[in-house]
């Protein structure tokens, strides 16, 4: 069964290639349907592989059957299909708003490009060879690329421009980091570079040691994690609704590959290195959570404000991935969920707002009463509550979760300070901009513009924000799943076995 | 043989970081062309120089050009193939949309050397 690793890599490419060739000849609703029943037969799948792996299991499907080390291998562990879930159930809900709102009509490459991007997004979450990575890293970024311009607009592309040049030094930066770690340590395998790093003779410290750190440069720069965070909110503003939700993953994938590497290579058992990210994550999540909520405060703009809560929701993600214990993982895993989900929703909200304001968009200024403004203004206060974790929904369940593992740690003080802090500023930036674009709203807009089926616009929104309830009722359960997932992160010796002796570990469960 | 590359490693990168840094789309392009071109020697690098070294092991032969490298530079050769083509393509469609040349679709300032 080893090749259910294998699927949720295949679906996306193949459907991708099929949108790429038949663009032309098929009409828009079938590519439509295509694109839809693709990224649900990968929710199926992601859902199928979590329920494979939940019991502890690590499925290893070595490509072309070349055993690990020598070949590339896809490994599903629960971190791995709890990061496919998300996806999957991200990308469809991200697809649906982009078809109901018309999204994918400015060119025929949409479709091959959303399912190019879920490609690389799943190939980078199964792969366990780190130069495998890079290229999937190379594959979500280029299909990025396309997504993020997709429309075109002198802000889209300046916008484009900078992410793309940033994301090129990003990847360069990546293969001096594999080329360092391949020179020093003659693998690229990722569990086999876990053994090589517990191993490592005293003159090669140094440079493992510059390897690893540059590896978390990389990964900070695609986290937006402080000093790295500048080009996130203007590139997020930027794009279009559907492309920034599906872009609400994109920070996640830096966080999952440092939690990994951290985790594994630099991992408990790495000897003198071990702990190599821990010491550099906790206080640069710090810093990237209050400089996202100031900024949040500070943002003239609807959207740049979504882009900085996104930058608060990353930091505080690292705060509790940072804390490098059991429960501070379970909670952090269980944020991550919650804060993918009400990131999209959040910035399909400030779409639909901003195109009900005419001229003004998305800026924090008073104007106009917008179009449906009950229906959008009960999304926005629910989407608010989300994202700045006030209770009853799971912002506020994550948060909870996060504080109380914060208190295992003898620094528990400032980090609580600064947490709640920082959900203070973003409750004031949020109540701000909901006063401003709702209950001081005049008048009609001069050419209101038409409102074109807006119950198939919020029914995605509806959906998001049902996943987040979701995770509120069945809260007990998914934080312990994740508590589990956090054990065998902390347990890389299982992983490492999984992958270099397959054999050796089916005989002893 | 080290010295030299080495050298030219460095040189490369620090020609690219310096016309990166030169914030406009001409000169980031050919900046990260000379930043690929040097990781690329880098990868190459990291697999130990030698000359004359059989590409397969055998009994009789006293070491062996290690592959791994070689693939790996193929394949970011390849990647960073595309990639500047795609950046030439946005930087001509910046500066159709923006009218100017500089990163930030600013309007020149001062730099006119």
């Amino acid at each position: 069964m080893s090749q259910l690793a294998i699927l949720p890599i295949l679906v996306p490419l193949l459907a991708g290639t099929l949108l790429l060739l038949t663009r032309r000849w098929i009409p828009l609703d079938l590519r439509r349907g295509l694109n839809l029943s693709a990224a649900f037969l990968q929710l199926a799948l992601a859902a199928l592989l979590l329920s494979r792996v939940e019991t502890g299991d690590i499925l290893v499907h070595a490509l072309g059957n070349w055993p690990a080390p020598y070949g590339i291998v896809l490994v599903a562990d629960r971190l791995a299909a709890w990061m496919l879930l998300i996806t999957a159930a991200l990308a469809c809900f991200a697809l649906l708003f982009a078809v109901a709102k018309g999204t994918d009509r400015g060119s025929r490459h949409f479709h091959p490009l959303f399912q190019l991007q879920l490609f690389g997004l799943n190939g980078a979450f199964l792969t366990g060879d780190l130069f495998n990575l890079f290229v999937f890293f190379e594959i979500l970024l280029l299909a990025s690329y396309g997504l993020l311009l997709h429309g075109g607009g002198a802000e889209r592309v300046r916008a484009g421009l900078h992410f793309v040049a940033l994301n090129l030094v990003g990847s360069t930066l990546f293969l001096f980091a594999a080329g360092t770690l391949y020179g020093t340590l003659g693998t690229l395998n990722m569990a086999d570079l876990a053994v090589a790093v517990s191993r490592v003779s005293e003159e090669n410290l140094g440079p493992v040691r510059v390897g690893g750190l540059l590896l978390f440069g990389v990964f900070a720069l695609k986290t937006a994690l402080f000093p790295l965070h500048l080009w996130l909110p203007t590139t997020y503003a930027a794009t279009s609704a559907a492309v920034a939700a599906l872009f609400a993953i994109m920070t996640k994938v830096g966080a999952y590959c440092l939690l990994r590497v951290g985790t594994l290579v630099f991992g408990p058992d790495a000897g003198p290195l071990a702990g190599l990210y821990a010491d550099w994550l906790l206080p640069l999540a710090v810093a990237t959570l209050i400089l996202g909520s100031l900024g949040a405060l500070a943002a003239t703009r609807l959207r740049t404000q979504v882009g900085y809560l996104v930058l608060v929701s990353v930091g505080l993600l690292l705060t509790a991935l940072g804390l490098s214990t059991r429960s501070g993982m379970g909670a952090g895993l269980y944020y991550l969920a919650h804060t993918t989900f009400a990131t999209a929703a959040l910035f399909l909200i400030a779409e639909l707002i901003a195109n009900g304001r005419g001229q003004l968009s998305d800026r924090l200024d008073p104007g106009p009463v917008i179009p449906l403004a009950g229906w959008l203004g009960g999304l926005f206060f629910v989407s608010g509550l989300l994202m700045t974790g006030l209770p009853p929904l799971s912002g506020f369940v994550g948060k909870l979760a996060v504080l109380r593992a914060t208190l295992e740690t003898p620094i528990w003080p400032w980090l609580t300070a600064a947490i709640l802090g920082s959900s203070l500023l973003g409750i004031v930036a949020v109540v701000r901009s909901g006063s401003l674009l709702f209950l001081r709203a005049e008048g009609r807009a001069e050419d209101p513009p038409p409102v074109s089926a807006p119950l198939s616009n919020i029914l995605p929104i509806l959906a998001l924000m049902g996943i987040c309830l979701a995770l509120t009722v069945w809260a007990e359960p998914v934080l312990k799943l994740m508590t589990e997932v956090g054990e065998q992160l902390l347990r890389p010796g299982d992983y490492i076995q999984a992958v270099l002796a397959p054999n050796a570990g089916r005989a002893s469960p | 043989m080290e010295v030299l590359m080495s050298a030219m490693i460095g040189v490369l990168t620090s020609i690219g970081i310096y016309l990166i840094l030169r914030a406009r789309t001409f000169p980031l392009v050919i900046g990260l062309t000379l930043l690929s071109y040097a990781v690329n020697l880098f990868l190459f690098a990291s697999g130990r120089l030698g000359v004359g070294q059989p590409a397969i092991v055998s009994d009789s032969s006293m070491g062996y050009a290690d592959p791994l490298p070689q693939a790996l530079v193929l394949t970011a050769i390849v990647i960073s193939f595309a990639m500047t083509a795609f950046v030439i393509m946005l930087s001509l469609k910046a500066y159709a949309e923006l009218g100017t040349d500089q990163v930030d679709g600013r309007q020149d300032e001062g730099d006119a050397s």
